[in-house]
């Protein structure tokens, strides 16, 4: 017994016992990591069903008091306790509107100025001014927006669109009103400064993935740099672009502070894009800390809802669309 | 007639030069405006007190103390959250489950959460994090921040450590390395660097982030560092003093404004340098 027991204690302070005690003692850490890092991994998957759930949950009091009709309603009157979706819906899809209509050439123009035209020396400056573009954060635009785009639009722009655009039959109506400043259309051309840098960041680097032989050989037989650009690179990167496209639309539709600042936050629709409106997120950040709890509160978590599943399948036909570029290039 | 020809083709490549030439012009344009503008009304509102005094009803003299600290908190609350859990998915994506179906589903649900409207997390932030307790708090405005950083984090650790060549990952192995240590000793030390970029750039993006602040953790006109209480952060007292009528607090939104970009372009263009040698020719 004695024996045994000295024999162990032996055995134990062995290298060999040291090293068995060591891989247990390895295999239990490996394995915890192993578990940490999947539950992490699960836990992403867990934050968006834990959105759409939750905020699901917080609209259904809105979706069922007023069913469809929220969709289409563009009432939103908190002391008769009546509300629709359509006055922000509509917002937000004619803000986003003027912003691609406008942000997206440009963008693209300035990608290819980046990957075609740009003498090398200045082709990083350039990108990274670009990039601080995109890094400013949205409040900034709101502040800048409000004290010095605000007024250019009132003063100068809108009067001269008034004055000219206003007056043409048919889209006459679209350029009608007094100029407020405050508006559809200012709002609309902050988001296209603000979605141009995503606009190039991802052009550009699709542009990149063309094979330079393509280019060459187009170059070859003569070609000029925009045939090169029109009849090569767009058509070979066009998935990637277009993903690219779509990936600042879904920006465009969920931005909220820039948008809250200019445009003017009056939940009605009007025919005129130099009124004021609001956008589902404006109206979210405006209302929402001092909405009454109860249907009030609710039908806003309705408007979130519904801003999260329009973004939600904007956002994944673009990321479809950029993998389907990826995956021919063999990434 | 071929004359003719070539000189349309060179025209037209003229004309769209041009226009590319000016669409870039157009868009720094923007950026010059936008900064000259912080310079000018900010700049001059920099001061001692900004940094030494609370935020002040109109008429006193005051400073943006508490924001800068409840940003500061805030941040450190959701990069607390987000970088352990970033880090550990994004190891999981590149090393455990690089292959594999869920890999390619958490990887998309991640790139949408990446651009997913904040307002939409604050709300959800709301729904679990202020609504049970009853009000608004810090540690609600933490979370929304958190919920905001962690995809940025898992992106980048995913992309960098699949660019830590396998040989690698094999030489230790080889010497009896196990997994994780692999993973911990090889993986993460050769990529150092660019898990360091990625938590910058998850900072820099809190620290400007507005929308999901509102309604979880509200502001606080006092100095707070509790953080189950309402708390102010810069990004909120800008939106609330630049929608001031007085001119101080006016004043006090655009230095806010200054401080905040100043911040946030540093941080990304510090990110930028610690990974530049790494990523070589980009």
């Amino acid at each position: 017994m004695s024996a045994t027991t000295l024999e162990t204690t032996s055995a134990a302070q062995s290298p060999a016992f040291d090293r068995a005690r060591a891989l247990g003692r390895h295999k239990a850490a490996d394995s915890s990591f192993r578990w940490m890092t999947f539950a992490a991994a699960l836990l992403v998957l867990v934050l968006l069903l834990g959105v759409a759930i939750s905020l699901f949950i917080g609209a259904w009091p809105a979706f069922r008091e007023f069913g469809f009709g929220f969709l289409i309603s563009d009432a939103w009157s908190p002391p008769r306790e009546k509300f629709g979706a359509a006055a922000a819906i509509y917002g937000t899809l004619a803000t986003s509107v003027i912003a691609m209509l406008i942000g997206v050439p440009v963008g693209l123009g300035v990608a290819v100025f980046l990957t075609e035209l740009c003498p090398p020396m200045l082709r990083r400056p350039v990108g990274i001014a670009i990039e601080l573009l995109a890094g400013i954060p949205s409040i900034i635009y709101g502040i800048w927006g409000v004290y010095y785009f605000r007024p250019f639009m009132q003063d100068y722009l809108q009067p001269l669109l008034i004055g000219t655009l206003g007056n043409v039959p048919l889209i006459g109506a679209l350029f009608a009103g007094p100029p407020l400043g405050y508006g559809l259309l200012t709002a609309g051309l902050v988001l296209a400064v603000m979605i141009l840098p995503f606009v190039t960041a991802i052009a550009r680097d699709v542009f990149e993935t063309v094979p330079p032989v393509l280019k060459e050989a187009a170059y070859g037989v003569g070609a000029t740099t925009f045939e090169v650009v029109g009849n090569i690179v767009l058509p070979y990167t066009r998935v990637g672009v277009i993903g690219g496209v779509m990936l600042a639309l879904g920006r465009a539709l969920g931005e909220t502070m820039a948008v809250t600042f200019v445009i003017g936050n009056a939940p009605h629709i009007q025919s005129s894009i130099l009124a004021q409106g609001t956008t589902i997120s404006a109206m979210i950040a405006n209302s929402f800390a001092d909405a009454d709890p109860g249907l009030a509160t609710s039908s806003l978590l309705a408007l979130g809802f519904i801003l999260f599943v329009i973004t939600f399948f904007v956002l994944a036909a673009a990321r479809l669309m950029l993998a389907r570029l990826a995956q021919r290039e063999g990434r | 007639m071929a004359n003719a020809l070539y000189a349309g083709r060179r025209r037209n490549n003229v004309i769209w030069a041009a226009l590319c030439y000016a669409a870039t012009a157009f868009g720094l344009m923007w950026l010059a405006l936008i900064l000259g503008a912080l310079l000018w009304n900010g700049f001059g509102g920099l001061s001692l007190d900004v940094f030494t005094k609370m935020t002040a009803p109109p008429g006193v003299e005051g400073g943006l103390l508490n924001s800068i600290v409840g940003s500061l908190i805030q941040t450190a609350i959701g990069l607390l959250l987000a970088a352990p859990i970033g880090i550990l998915a994004g190891t999981y994506l590149a090393e455990y489950g690089r292959h594999s179906k869920l890999s390619t589903v958490i990887r998309f649900i991640n790139d949408i959460l990446l651009s997913a409207p904040s307002i939409v997390v604050g709300l959800f932030v709301y729904q679990f994090c202020v609504l049970p307790f009853g009000h608004f708090s810090g540690l609600a405005g933490g979370v929304a921040l958190a919920v905001i950083a962690t995809p940025i984090i898992v992106r980048t650790t995913e992309d960098m450590l699949s660019l830590v060549p396998n040989t690698l990952r094999e030489a230790a192995s080889a010497l009896g390395m196990p997994r994780s240590l692999v993973i911990r000793k090889i993986a993460y030390r050769t990529v150092m660097s660019g898990l360091v970029t990625g938590v910058l750039l998850a900072i820099a993006r809190m620290t400007g982030e507005t929308a999901p602040l509102i309604f979880t953790a509200l502001g606080n006109s006092l100095f707070s560092v509790d953080v189950t209480q309402p708390m102010s952060s810069l990004p909120l007292i800008i939106y609330e003093f630049a929608r001031s009528p007085y001119a101080e607090q006016q004043k006090l939104a655009w230095t806010g404004a200054l401080i905040v970009t100043a911040a946030v372009l540093t941080l990304s263009i510090v990110a930028r340098l610690v990974s530049a040698p790494k990523r070589g020719g980009h």
